[in-house]
């Protein structure tokens, strides 16, 4: 797990988006047990969880700081990095993991230079790997974008790749 | 007119009077002559392509002009997943494997029109080489009892007419209007129904402690987190059936006296939220939810909150602390939740199929159902049959089914001819059975005398190139990455597993190792905090007590009998059957083979990564796992 | 039989019941009478002589956690034919249970306790004493260089005692840590420098700096950084 924070690259969400955080935050004012939705909304929204939202969440919502960066860190849902603008999703269920599917991963690593949790330089794409997506059957599944690709092998893994620049 | 028009919009069912009549309108509204093409949208055959299958249909239909003839519909998961897309026409019931969107203009010129089978597209039995044609004819489904999802391949789950059609809230009818909540519960505790997340716990106790419980506010809860790799029933249903779920929450809430529920489902589910969500809409539309349901006074609603990425929130308190807002850790529950759980409230949590079961239970009665299964475990139960396995899908068989049958009579037995090696079942927290134990009826006592559990129904089948230690490797370093951290034995015992375990397969396992392994494993067992870390040891124990060889090979001959373990293998060409066609040269990552054309190629030992592309892509079964 | 009767002591102890309910059961083969409404932990410990049970991330001002499972005892509640492992700090006392403090199996599992415990910090003074006590000479694993036991105690000191919640536990598993909002290695506003983390925590991890505010376990960045990017005000504001 990538513990670390970058904070050269900051984007100041706040300051460019003031008007949709807002929106997005006062729809749970009243609901701050729904807290992790909210960081939901933010991650799908902005691809990561900005810092100055988190501090925007805790004032609003009433719940302290460090309550609500515990969450943050605690889910693996959640990014407080920015993530790459493809994030590519390898099942390591068993079912995958049984037919190949930590291979993948690996020529990842070795083509793009990214392990799990990682983006690449480019910020062209994000490594995660799920525990089990869900198709079983179809084993090695990867999800790139939303979009299920099944019975991957490291072959069709660079055909696939190319077309997400 | 404001009022006219809110009066004409408005679908609520006042009685159950009116939901008979809607249902009777809809079954007669039934053109019989229609001809019924179901293409399964589950997230399974999406991967595959449904989606594109979907919009082909949809447009040859619409082109065509066949709205008339044909009924078309996405149904949700059909369960026979490594033959997705998946597509049935009715009334037969032909069952059409690996369809593609080029596919379906003649679907529709020969079968749906003409009644002609498209014999390419059939299933064909890998024992027999025969073709079959009609879905109950196909092995895998033949020997099922699909009381559950059954309904899966009749109807999209995003119309709830659908689902009345087939007899949808009936129990609700009767559980609301002709049982009183005593009774409701007395017909889930004689049914034997027990839990299936993992826990087999009772469920008409569990309903009956929550009823008792002192206090106004309760809860009754779904657990969606299905996290155990491997398993994806409950998905199934929640995409494919989402009613039966909210069905069996209703009747729970009124047992109970409950007027809210959560449907708490894990966020890598977006299929099964969506179309959860599209059903409790419209349950609230008919009046199934809201207030005074269906005239009887009694008010429920149902939430939907996502999980955030954690295994560990599957486990009840981890589960609550997260919808309360905060991280998913588990607490000690000597206080059980059904007196204090979600905000400190009685609160009722079952999974997925326990629910999915309750008006199947309420229909049919407890009799009925208590006819099914073994004598401590009753009904029903879906498997999710996978790995190595030839007809790998979602199972639903009557509890007591052997291994065996499940695996060569439903699975269609191991594929490539390869050897059966090990069924692992329960998740993370089961165990591996060997080859021995095929005869053993699959029920929750049987499968926990084992060693292993039932768990969620995960079902995994391994082969002799399966190497077990690798796989005690995966279920460790899957729940390292999954605890939560809070207690000791969990976080630290785990991290050492892991080690010890990586430190095996990569030819550096020591003979005190496996002391130390059993050492940790009681720790595990004895002290840890929850479920999670209390059954954390036991893919590492059963193989431990099965596949001892195995390890022994690791640490004293650093060798890896199965060929997986990337330390311990060493790739190489015959040169008998080499061609020199240069294919695996090219593949090579780090360019380590080297030959010249036609000529045998050879690799050099010092750069090769083991990554075993030459392996796969060698034609000619040229190179050499040893 | 010895009868012990608890007096109501603090007031962060677990309310005692209104009718001074006393509840008999017994402990290492003792029978006891206690009052209602506590934990066998904090009854054992008003007990002198009676049980063995040592605790790490327990501390009577807050409330009990169950980390570091150090607590744990044998606890039949059916008349002995069947015991449970049960964390001692957390579970009520009730009528009739049996509680085994110091079995083999209760030492065997507090022996693989610390053993993990001094594998992870080697030279935390009271690991290291409890490692003489229980036989623990060398871990069996690869030594760390953590003091921070992860008990909690600093976290919920600061929430439930002062109620400013400066500090928590952030992320998962062994990446787990005590951590002020962002992995700041300073302490802003939101912590009043009460000390009262650095006065529970049982190792010494967590220490007084000389600007009055605490030196967390593990060295961040730079609180300066931080606010560099959110304004100071913000910070203090959501902190206050």
């Amino acid at each position: 797990m990538d513990t670390s924070l970058d904070f050269t690259t900051i984007q100041t969400i706040l300051e460019n988006n003031a008007a949709r955080v807002e929106d997005l935050i006062n729809s749970y004012v009243d609901k701050k047990e729904q807290l992790i939705s909210l960081l939901q909304d933010v991650q799908a929204e902005f691809n990561y969880i900005p810092q100055d939202v988190i501090v925007r969440i805790s004032q609003k919502l009433d719940i302290p700081l460090s309550q609500v960066f515990s969450v943050a860190t605690f889910f693996q849902a959640f990014s407080l990095k920015p993530r790459g603008r493809h994030t590519i999703t390898v099942c390591l269920g068993t079912a995958c993991h049984i037919r190949g599917g930590q291979r993948l991963v690996d020529k990842i690593e070795r083509d793009y230079g990214i392990k799990p949790g990682e983006t690449t330089e480019d910020q062209r794409f994000s490594l995660e790997t799920a525990n089990c997506l869900g198709c079983c059957a179809l084993g090695p599944v990867m999800v790139i974008n939303g979009k299920y690709e099944s019975k991957v092998t490291p072959a069709k893994l660079d055909k696939i790749l190319k077309k997400y620049e | 007119m404001v009022e006219q028009v809110k009066k004409l919009l408005d679908k609520r069912l006042k009685n159950v009077e009116e939901l008979e009549k809607l249902r009777q309108t809809i079954l007669d509204n039934k053109d019989a002559s229609r001809t019924t093409v179901s293409v399964c949208g589950g997230t399974g055959c999406r991967a595959s392509g449904a989606e594109a299958v979907v919009e082909a249909f949809a447009e040859e239909i619409e082109r065509l002009e066949l709205q008339v003839k044909i009924e078309f519909k996405e149904t949700g998961c059909h369960g026979f997943c490594e033959r997705g897309p998946v597509v049935v026409i009715g009334p037969k019931k032909i069952f059409y494997q690996h369809v593609q969107p080029e596919d379906v203009p003649e679907i529709i010129a020969e079968t749906v029109l003409q009644g002609k089978v498209v014999k390419r597209l059939l299933y064909t039995d890998p024992a027999t080489n025969e073709e079959i044609t009609c879905e109950p004819d196909v092995p895998f489904y033949k020997r099922q009892t699909r009381h559950i999802l059954g309904a899966n391949g009749q109807i999209d789950p995003t119309d709830i007419e659908q689902y009345i059609a087939v007899g949808g809230y009936s129990a609700l009818s009767t559980a609301l209007f002709q049982m009183t909540p005593e009774k409701i519960i007395k017909e889930v505790t004689d049914s034997g129904l027990r839990g299936r997340g993992g826990g087999g716990f009772p469920t008409g106790r569990k309903w009956q402690s929550c009823r008792r419980a002192a206090g106004e506010t309760k809860y009754v809860l779904c657990n969606a987190d299905e996290g155990d790799p491997g398993a994806y029933q409950d998905r199934s249903i929640l995409e494919g059936n989402p009613h039966s779920v909210i069905e069996g929450m209703i009747i729970g809430a009124y047992a109970i006296g409950s007027s809210h529920g959560f449907i708490y489902v894990r966020n890598e589910y977006p299929l099964a939220v969506e179309h959860a969500r599209t059903a409790i809409e419209q349950a609230m539309d008919y009046g199934f939810l809201g207030e005074n349901i269906l005239g009887s006074g009694f008010d429920f609603r149902v939430t939907i909150n996502k999980g955030g990425g954690a295994f560990v929130c599957g486990e009840s308190s981890a589960l609550i602390a997260s919808l309360e807002g905060k991280v998913g850790e588990p607490k000690d529950k000597y206080i059980h939740m059904s007196e204090k759980g979600l905000w400190e409230k009685p609160s009722l949590l079952n999974n997925v199929k326990t629910w999915a079961n309750v008006p199947l239970i309420i229909n049919r009665g407890a009799d009925w159902y208590a006819k099914i299964g073994t004598a401590d475990s009753k009904g029903t139960m879906i498997f999710s049959l996978v790995g190595k396995i030839n007809n790998s899908g979602l199972v639903e068989v009557p509890m007591g089914i052997t291994l065996r049958e499940m695996i060569y009579d439903i699975g269609g037995g191991i594929p490539n001819g390869k050897k059966f090696k090990a069924v692992q079942t329960g998740g993370p927290s089961g165990g591996c059975i060997p080859e021995q134990f095929l005869d053993t009826p699959v029920d929750f006592d049987e499968l926990t005398k084992l060693g292993s559990m039932m768990g969620s129904g995960g079902m995994i089948a391994m082969d002799e190139d399966n190497c077990m230690v690798d796989v005690a490797r995966y279920f460790i370093d899957f729940l390292k990455g999954e605890s939560c951290g809070k207690c000791v034995p969990c976080r630290e015992g785990l991290a050492k597993l892991s080690d010890i375990l990586n430190r095996i397969t990569h030819g550096e396992g020591k003979p005190e190792d496996l002391d130390t392994m059993e050492d940790l494993g009681e720790i595990l067992s004895n002290g840890a905090l929850c479920a999670l870390g209390r059954t954390a040891a036991n893919p590492v124990l059963s193989t431990l007590k099965y596949f001892k060889d195995e390890y022994l090979a690791h640490i004293n001959d650093k060798k890896c009998p199965a060929g997986v373990c990337r330390e311990l293998i060493e790739y190489s060409i015959d040169p008998e059957k080499c061609t020199g066609c240069g294919v695996c040269a090219r593949n090579c990552a780090t360019n380590a083979i080297s030959g010249e054309k036609k000529e045998p190629h050879t690799i050099n030992q010092d750069m090769c990564i083991k990554c075993g592309v030459c392996y796969d892509s060698c034609k000619f079964n040229a190179v050499i796992k040893s | 039989m010895t009868k012990y009767w608890i007096s109501s002591e603090r007031s962060v102890d677990i309310t005692h019941a209104e009718d001074n309910n006393v509840v008999h059961f017994t402990v290492d083969d003792k029978d006891v009478a206690v009052s209602a409404g506590q934990t066998i932990l904090e009854a054992v410990q008003r007990m002198p002589g009676i049980g063995t049970i040592p605790a790490l991330c327990y501390h009577p001002s807050v409330q009990p956690y169950g980390a570091c499972r150090l607590c744990t005892v044998e606890v039949s509640e059916d008349e002995g034919k069947s015991f449970r492992f049960v964390a001692a700090c957390l579970y009520p006392v009730k009528e009739g249970i049996i509680v085994k403090t110091n079995t083999d199996r209760i030492k065997k599992l507090r022996k693989g306790i610390i053993e993990l415990l001094l594998a992870r910090c080697p030279d935390a003074v009271v690991v290291r004493e409890l490692a003489d006590e229980y036989g623990v000479e060398k871990p069996r694993f690869s030594l760390g260089d953590q003091n921070c036991i992860l008990c909690g105690l600093c976290v919920r000191a600061c929430q439930e005692i002062i109620g400013k919640s400066a500090i928590s536990l952030v992320n998962r598993g062994i990446y787990k840590e005590v951590a002020a909002p962002f992995y700041a290695y300073e302490l802003g506003d939101g912590c009043i420098g009460c000390g009262d983390c650095v006065h529970v925590c049982p190792t010494g991890a967590i220490t007084m700096g000389d600007d009055g505010k605490p030196i967390l376990p593990r060295v961040r960045i730079p609180y300066a950084e931080i606010s560099a990017m959110v304004s100071p005000e913000e910070l203090s504001a959501s902190q206050g």
